[in-house]
């Protein structure tokens, strides 16, 4: 018997709505197919701040945060970028909530000097009014901008060499957290991806330490990078953080959030379309119509409006290796839905969010992100779709850019990718230098633009989904060159989509539809034969 | 990576008025024109020069270079050495203040990438190669008073450095040191400065004039303020 979020669809079924960017769009697919929808969200913790004093003053495989602290120590306080959650979150966000019964517990303690990092690796800076919203007035007014700043992975005086890895792995992290008596580490774990050893490992160092990890080989070795038990990535770091954990006093605190991505107003978009009310069905099919019909900047307005609604389900503090796996285990418990055996053809809409473009619209290269990245490694176990499969994806793969965050994306997207798709070849011949490209590094620095080196990890994260999916198929593209670029092919409708899959076979194809946003996973078992394994 | 033993592979060409420093032509001039031998002198050179400014406006509009070559006839009649003097002076007291905060990491990321930094602006040289000094070494492309007998005639030499001229100055440069232009970076505020970020791979709009500014967003160019230190 099915899981209640797996619903295989019968001949009056009613058409699936996917979002294709910022439009929804509703698509015919045959009986038989598979749908996965998110689980409902799981129940927030009703008094969110008593769990976390809970959290820090019994934690896991360390003392207490108190029995930490004495009087005229250096502390850095670390914290999670805006990549998650996605969209950002309703204030106050889980980030001000931990942040502000930290800073009382070491005002407490006679601690004072204080250092506040948005550890955002080589992510773009976040903007003011961004940290803002992440950590509430009362933070941001005491703290920014002189304690309170994005990490600078570029800023040489100000980071610092930690050691070497076996591996020959050079770490190098920000000084304030190197040289700080302790460490606090605020991570909310959006994606099973997110927290553990690379918190710190990742999002307080430099281009140079994350090149022996964020490579083609990692990638094409992680099944999937969204299950750490599986994920080549997840374990190259975690060498990079057990070599920071050796030097640095840390104290972890990790949370999860219930997967409460729309305001009630929009919350249809997560249910199953044959069990919507009559009212929901009128607003779905007005959504439809509008965002069709409206122009781009108010389509984006209509998602951007409501910030989500997210609730914490969870919060541990203490030792990263005791905490992370537990997160992992909430992680799993909202998004798993177990699906037996794989499919040939995988369907999936392409939202207009990702976390690298948080109020900036999502170019080319995040398309194929979120393609053959994350919604393909959105799965435990096995693949979704069989490997050689069929993808196919709803997105315009519009040819546009954020000019300021996306600036060193419009360099990789039109001058390589002409050249090659070849991950290795990209990586050996142009990722250092791009990485150094002086302008793009100066923007990155004193603007809000991702790192040079970024849109090479970008292209990285699809590397695994590409060497497994056979074929890519997109539907609703308003243009030929930018499918061709990434190595789609087209099709201007799913009726068109699932022939060409096909492939002139007669055979029924086992296909699977992977019904996002908010998150979902599918926990994928083998038929015991072992037919049709990845 | 040491600069000093490393083969550049590239160039990075800098403007320098309004891209590095705030200040522009103009500045040094005044300065100059202000900090004659008497007061009276500076009274009579200011006057000339007030007089002159209406022509100047319009050739600015017209033809940076016509500009520049009436800019410097300000500084005929002015001995070398002085010249010497007054562009140590000139740098000190007016381009090192309005050098913007993120110039020198500019530079400094230019040469960490192992290119050869080039400073190429209308600027006359005496007082570029105070800059490229301050950053720790540069070449300079720029302008040189003609001098008789040790005494500035108030003309420039040729290649007057301006609009096009620095595009074919900076070609001339690559060639001679075997750069291949498409892997040079070029940097400039001024929509003026077009054919200069056009010839080369990497052009980037630096705290750039409105026209520039859409031109660059059209052409996908790298643009940022140096105004905001990194």
């Amino acid at each position: 018997m099915n899981h209640p979020s797996l619903v295989t669809l019968e001949r009056d079924s009613a058409p699936r709505v996917l979002f294709s960017g910022d439009r929804l769009v509703e698509v015919d697919l045959p009986a038989g197919t598979r749908v996965i929808y998110p689980k409902p969200p799981m129940v927030a913790l009703r008094d969110p701040d008593a769990a976390i004093r809970y959290a820090i003053n019994h934690p896991l495989g360390s003392d207490p945060l108190y029995a930490k602290l004495r009087p005229g120590m250096r502390v850095a306080i670390a914290i999670d970028d805006i990549s998650v959650p996605l969209p950002p979150m309703k204030r106050p966000d889980v980030r001000e909530r931990i942040l502000t019964i930290v800073l009382e517990m070491l005002a407490d303690h006679g601690v004072s000097d204080i250092e506040i990092i948005v550890a955002t690796g080589i992510h773009r800076r976040m903007k003011a009014n961004e940290i803002r919203h992440c950590v509430g007035d009362k933070i941001f007014d005491a703290y920014w901008p002189d304690r309170l700043y994005n990490h600078d992975a570029e800023d040489k005086d100000n980071m610092v060499e930690i050691g070497t890895t076996a591996h020959g792995e050079v770490l190098e992290l920000n000084r304030r957290a190197a040289e700080s008596d302790l460490l606090i580490y605020v991570n909310l774990n959006f994606v099973p991806m997110n927290g553990g050893m690379k918190s710190v490992a990742v999002g307080l160092c430099s281009y140079k330490s994350l090149r022996p990890h964020h490579n083609p080989t990692s990638i094409r070795k992680s099944d999937s990078y969204m299950d750490p038990g599986g994920s080549q990535l997840a374990r190259d770091i975690e060498r990079m953080g057990k070599l920071a954990h050796q030097h640095l006093n840390i104290f972890t605190i990790e949370a999860t959030v219930n997967n409460q991505m729309f305001d009630k107003s929009l919350d249809f978009l997560m249910k199953n379309e044959d069990e919507l009310s009559g009212r929901e069905k009128t607003m779905l099919k007005g959504l439809v119509m509008a965002t069709a019909r409206l122009p781009q900047p108010a389509r984006q307005a209509i998602f951007d409006r409501f910030p989500a609604p997210y609730g914490l389900t969870s919060v541990y503090a203490g030792a990263t290796a005791e905490v992370h796996p537990r997160i992992i285990e909430k992680n799993f418990e909202q998004y798993c839905v177990p699906i037996e055996g794989q499919a040939d053809v995988l369907v999936t809409g392409i939202p207009f969010i990702s976390p690298y473009n948080v109020h900036a619209f999502l170019n080319p290269l995040l398309v194929q992100v979120l393609a053959q990245g994350y919604l393909f490694n959105m799965y435990r176990g096995a693949p979704l779709v069989k490997k050689g499969g069929t993808l196919i994806i709803t997105h315009p793969c519009t040819d546009k850019f954020d000019h300021e965050q996306h600036a060193p994306y419009i360099d990789f997207v039109h001058r390589l990718l002409p050249e090659t798709r070849d991950a290795n070849v990209l990586r050996e011949k142009y990722e250092e230098k791009f990485a150094q490209d002086p302008a793009l590094i100066q923007m990155f620095r004193s603007g809000h633009a991702y790192h040079p080196a970024h849109p090479f990890f970008m292209w990285y994260w699809g590397e695994n989904g590409r060497q497994h999916i056979g074929r890519v198929i997109v539907v609703g593209a308003d243009n030929e060159y930018i499918p061709k670029l990434l190595g789609y092919e087209t099709s201007p409708n799913m009726e068109d989509a699932l022939y060409k899959a096909k492939n002139g076979q007669n055979k029924t194809l086992d296909i699977t539809c992977l019904h996002v946003p908010p998150i979902v996973m599918g926990d994928v078992t083998l038929p015991a034969s072992g037919s049709g394994a990845a | 990576m040491d600069p000093t033993t490393h083969q550049a592979l590239a160039a990075c060409y800098f403007d320098v008025d309004g891209t590095l420093v705030s200040s522009n032509l103009v500045h040094p001039t005044l300065y100059y024109l202000m900090n004659q031998g008497t007061p009276l002198q500076s009274a009579l050179k200011l006057g000339r020069a007030l007089l002159d400014s209406p022509r100047l406006m319009i050739a600015e509009m017209v033809d940076r270079r016509t500009f520049n070559e009436m800019l410097f006839s300000s500084y005929a009649g002015t001995s070398e050495d002085r010249m010497m003097l007054l562009a140590q002076e000139a740098f000190d007291n007016v381009m090192r203040p309005s050098l913007y905060p993120g110039a020198r990491s500019l530079v400094e990321k230019s040469r960490a990438a192992g290119h050869d930094v080039v400073l190429v602006s209308g600027a006359l040289e005496c007082v570029l190669e105070r800059l490229a000094d301050y950053f720790g070494g540069a070449e300079v492309i720029g302008n040189r008073l003609e001098m008789k007998a040790g005494i500035a005639t108030g003309k420039l030499l040729k290649p007057v450095v301006a609009g096009p001229e620095k595009a074919r100055l900076i070609r001339e440069h690559a060639a001679r040191k075997g750069y291949d232009l498409g892997d040079c970076f070029a940097f400039s505020d001024s929509y003026s400065d077009v054919p200069m970020l056009s010839v080369v791979g990497h052009p980037a709009a630096v705290n750039p004039d409105k026209r520039l500014s859409w031109l660059a967003k059209a052409y996908g160019w790298p643009s940022f303020d140096l105004s905001r230190a990194a």
